[in-house]
């Protein structure tokens, strides 16, 4: 398996792990049978209605999962954090996968989460 | 660098490439040619087949040269159903290398029926659905002796017996036994038997098909008269000669070698068991390859282990799906009735010939850290 040195470098040390105590968004997928679990916790401020206005201002993430999983983890908490809501609905896995240079196609699904 | 691989390959034995050097430049000669160094070249791969002969208690004539573990695994099934009409079941462990249990599926596509043997939890195959199923329709019973993962060892004797009460053939891919125990084919009663030369510190690409004498088995390669009809292509020379130059070796070292990687790899369980917590051995506790151990490290996933001890220069393996190409996790895993999850965590250290002492403490002082580190990130993982 070849992995760009990106995404060995985001496995390597991975930016923004952890929990976030009283989180105001709570989020997982996969399922650890198929070797992916993810969770993400976030921060926004300002704690309005409009949630499209919100600002990512902390994002932590745990994972069960291999490199590439730990990596686009890293890469994508990387890419949100500091923007609002509605400037990262439309993001992609294939733009987190393009941050990293790229991951092997059957890893992509890794991304998915 | 720190290899602790050698169940996917080892590195060739210097001796060996010293036997092998002369048959490339000099004594390069095709064994069929009549001339005098052709005929050198055909007592080289003669006297090679002795050695292997010898090796194992076989015969010369029972030793067909191949180009390695699987096309042996192939010949011995394809090669047996191919030659016959009457039976047309085959069974095999649900453990076995993808070399043989790929070639059983593929001859489902003649018409075969094919049995997978179910394993106990430390892998050893069940008995008495062999007994059961077994009967006079039955051609082949393919068990390997040592499973490549985890070490298993199985008891082929008593499987090459129910074979033969039923008048079936019985193969073994010892691909991962030759060379690291001893092994006397009449012993086991064993008909047909695959290894390969890698494992055990001879070349890449060589490797043989022992068949004893009566059981008929047609070529899968068609060509010269090469191997007695069995085998077409001008012999792999230089392989030949490493491969039995890399039997002789095993033969002066493995009861010496046997015991000392025993204690090396008993030391690793021990150093790791002792300092990480909920890790569990994969694999029979007893009957085992004493080179071979294989371990699930509960909450973290195989392949960033790997990756981790990549980054120290330690060489391992993992049945994670994440390190196979596939979405599975290892199948032999999964037959033990290893959950999956628990399976995407296995590690497979394997020693050898020039695995050290030191080697093995280092991987003792720098896996617990790695194993924390990744547990840290895991959601599984609870304090
Ligand atoms: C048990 C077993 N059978 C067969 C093979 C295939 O052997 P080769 O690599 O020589 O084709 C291997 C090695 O990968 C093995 O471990």
């Amino acid at each position: 398996m070849e992995y760009s040195q990106k995404v060995m470098e985001h496995f390597m040390n991975p930016k923004n792990v952890g929990e976030i105590v009283n989180p105001d968004g709570v989020g997982t997928c996969g399922n650890p049978v198929c070797g992916d679990l993810m969770t993400f916790y976030i921060k926004v401020e300002p704690k309005t209605d409009d949630l499209n206005s919100a600002r990512i201002v902390d994002i932590r993430f745990k994972t069960f999962g291999c490199a590439a999983a730990i990596a686009v983890a890293s890469m994508a908490s990387e890419m949100v954090k500091g923007k609002t809501l509605s400037e990262i609905k439309n993001l992609t896995r294939n733009e987190v996968a393009e941050e990293l240079d790229g991951l092997p196609p059957i890893k992509l699904h890794c991304s998915n989460l | 660098m720190i290899y602790l691989d050698y169940n996917a390959t080892a590195p060739t034995d210097p001796r060996v490439i010293e036997a092998m050097r002369t048959y490339f430049a000099e004594l390069y000669a095709n064994p069929s040619s009549i001339h005098t160094p052709g005929q050198k070249a055909k007592q080289a791969v003669e006297h090679s087949r002795e050695v292997l002969a010898n090796f194992l208690n076989a015969r010369p004539e029972e030793v067909y040269f191949t180009s390695g573990g699987t096309e042996a695994d192939n010949l011995a099934i394809k090669g047996l159903a191919f030659a016959q009409d009457k039976r047309k079941k085959i069974i095999y462990s649900s453990i076995e290398h993808h070399a043989v249990m790929n070639t059983c599926k593929y001859m489902s596509k003649f018409g075969y029926e094919i049995i997978s043997v179910p394993v106990d939890r430390y892998g050893v195959v069940d008995l008495n659905f062999i007994e059961e199923k077994t009967d006079e329709d039955t051609l082949i019973i393919s068990v390997m002796h040592a499973n490549n993962e985890v070490g298993t060892i199985q008891p082929i004797r008593e499987i090459a017996q129910i074979a033969h009460k039923y008048g079936a053939v019985f193969h073994t891919d010892a691909v991962q036994t030759v060379g690291k125990i001893d092994i006397d084919i009449m012993e086991l009663e064993v008909d047909m038997l695959s290894l390969s030369g890698h494992k055990f510190y001879g070349p890449k690409g060589v490797g043989a098909l022992i068949v004893k004498k009566g059981i008929k088995f047609d070529a899968l390669l068609h060509g010269g008269h090469h191997e007695r009809n069995h085998r077409a292509g001008t012999e792999n020379v230089p392989g030949i000669v490493g491969l039995a130059k890399a039997c002789e070796l095993a033969q002066a070292e493995i009861p010496d070698e046997e015991k000392r990687l025993k204690e090396l790899r008993d030391r690793l369980w021990q150093g790791l068991n002792s300092q990480i917590s909920e890790i569990q051995l994969n694999g029979h506790p007893e009957k085992r390859l004493a080179n071979t151990l294989n371990f699930s490290v509960k909450y973290v996933e195989g392949e960033s282990l790997i990756l981790s001890l990549n980054a120290e220069s330690i060489c391992a393996s993992t049945g994670s799906a994440c390190s196979s190409g596939s979405l599975e996790p290892s199948h032999v895993l999964l037959a033990m009735g290893i959950p999956a999850e628990i399976a995407h965590g296995s590690l497979r250290f394997s020693l050898g010939r020039w695995t050290k002492p030191e080697e093995i403490e280092k991987v003792i002082d720098v896996l617990p850290g790695i194993v924390e580190k990744l547990r840290q990130m895991s959601p599984l993982y609870k304090k």
